[in-house]
């Protein structure tokens, strides 16, 4: 993986980072639940890893079903 | 063997529930939600496909909005204990299960006001009796969707939409009718719907749960237990986010991916479909009963009006003895007495003694039907 490659989105819990996982599968986003990376803190254990420039598309596609979420950080 | 016993607990389970429990234990096993690695994540998915298949099944909108428990009384509870407070009052029907009567009665002795509306003989209920006992301090409502002895169907759709107009909270108990019966919790106007997994859903025991409406304020329940959720975990309080705040500890996944395959093979045949079937069961065991000197059927006598449960006594037989010889002689299994339900046995006059149950299911059969009502005859022919 090169540095500066990805960004996390973090998540009130596994059932939402579930949630938002296949939510972006359906948009067609490539995505990939991981640990929250050390530096950052969260609810929850697991978030979900996009490639930065999907980031946009991403949030839409979640604010489209309404799901909150509890950040977005490059990594 | 006939299986009447459907209304307790259904069995046989549709091909896929066993084999996808078998699945989770040898393939996945880990605990969902806490770790990160592949196995945890694929434990977390297979709860959350569990509530996926929930919300399509109650055309639920939001599978986040679904808690698990370990079945309907679980839930009950946790809608009774956790929104209901001193000073409040609530109304129900005189069909209920013990399920809501006790947590009720428990509420009650520490303060919260109740009324329980009167049902006819047959178990119906008249909505203008629900609207009549709406009080300006009334929070919820809570009914049955279909009575577990005699099956009468509580009209939710006509008690929501009164709901909505007087600012009430509408629980339902769809012990009975989830999977057997159509329940659309947005066309119902049903805030909170509790559901349990191991009758017509088709899946195991030990799961079950609420879907809380968009109308609930989730920050006013209280949890019925806490603990772990695996989120949040830096802070010693409990999260106030669903579906986490109501779910600590370690949940039934196993069951619940029995559950998801039940629900899923429901949805593959359509409830309509499964609803159909037990329809023309039902009706036919209404009307052979009726047909048998000596015996007295409860409740509607028209299949539409009820499920595919019906109530029943044998003149000069106690149900235990019935039960006992339905069993023993025939290969019958159901179940008698008064099943947990006390307040509907008094609403049809069969209190205390109680009736015998059959409780049909979506894999009996009509020759099975055929078989007891014969069954069911020569008893009634010996007691006479």
């Amino acid at each position: 993986m090169n540095a500066g490659e990805y960004a996390v989105i973090l998540l009130y819990s596994t059932s939402h980072a579930i949630r938002a996982e296949k939510v972006l599968n359906g948009a067609g986003i490539v995505s990939k639940m991981i640990p929250v990376p050390r530096h950052l803190s969260s609810n929850c254990g697991i978030c979900v890893r996009i490639r930065r420039g999907d980031r946009q598309a991403a949030l839409q596609a979640l604010e489209a079903i309404g799901l909150e979420i509890e950040g977005v950080h490059d990594i | 063997m006939i299986y009447f016993d459907n209304a307790a607990t259904s069995w046989p389970k549709p091909p896929g529930v066993a084999e996808a429990m078998t699945h989770f234990l040898a393939e996945i096993g880990a605990n969902p939600g806490r770790a990160a690695h592949r196995r945890a994540v694929e434990s977390g998915r297979a709860l959350y496909e569990a509530r996926e298949a929930v919300c399509e099944l109650f055309n639920a909108p939001d599978p986040l909005r679904v808690v698990f428990g370990l079945n309907v009384t679980d839930a009950l509870n946790l809608a009774l204990r956790g929104l209901l407070r001193p000073g409040d009052h609530v109304i129900t029907s005189s069909m209920e299960h013990n399920s809501v009567m006790r947590p009720l009665r428990a509420l009650e002795s520490g303060g919260v006001e109740v009324t329980v509306v009167r049902c006819s003989l047959e178990g119906l209920l008249d909505p203008a009796d629900v609207e009549a006992a709406v009080r300006p301090h009334t929070k919820m409502v809570v009914l049955n969707h279909a009575s577990n002895v005699v099956g009468t169907l509580l009209p939710v759709g006509d008690v929501g939409a009164l709901c909505r107009a007087r600012g009430l909270l509408l629980l339902v108990d769809a012990a009975q009718t989830g999977g057997a019966y159509p329940i659309d919790v947005q066309a119902d106007q049903i805030d909170l719907l509790a559901f349990t997994g191991h009758k017509s859903l088709c899946g195991p025991m030990g799961t079950g749960g609420l879907i809380v409406g968009e109308r609930v304020n989730e920050k006013e329940i209280e949890p019925l237990r806490r603990g772990g959720t695996g989120s949040r975990s830096e802070y010693e309080q409990q999260p106030d986010f669903l579906p986490d705040m109501c779910e600590s500890g370690t949940p039934n996944v196993v069951g619940l991916a029995g559950l998801e395959a039940g629900v899923r093979w429901v949805l593959k045949q359509g409830v309509e479909a499964v609803r159909a079937h037990e329809v023309a069961l039902t009706q036919r065991l209404i009307d052979g009963l009726r047909a048998i000197p000596g015996l007295t059927v409860y409740g509607t006598l028209d299949a539409e009006r009820q499920t595919a449960t019906v109530s029943f006594n044998i003149a000069g037989m106690s149900p235990s003895e019935a039960g006992l010889r339905l069993d023993d002689e025939y290969g019958i299994m159901c179940r008698v007495g008064l099943h947990c339900a006390p307040a509907a046995h008094k609403t049809i006059g069969t209190f205390p003694g109680g009736t015998v149950r059959f409780g049909l299911g979506v894999f009996n059969t009509m020759d099975e039907v055929e078989m007891a009502l014969a069954a069911v005859a020569e008893l009634a022919e010996e007691a006479r």
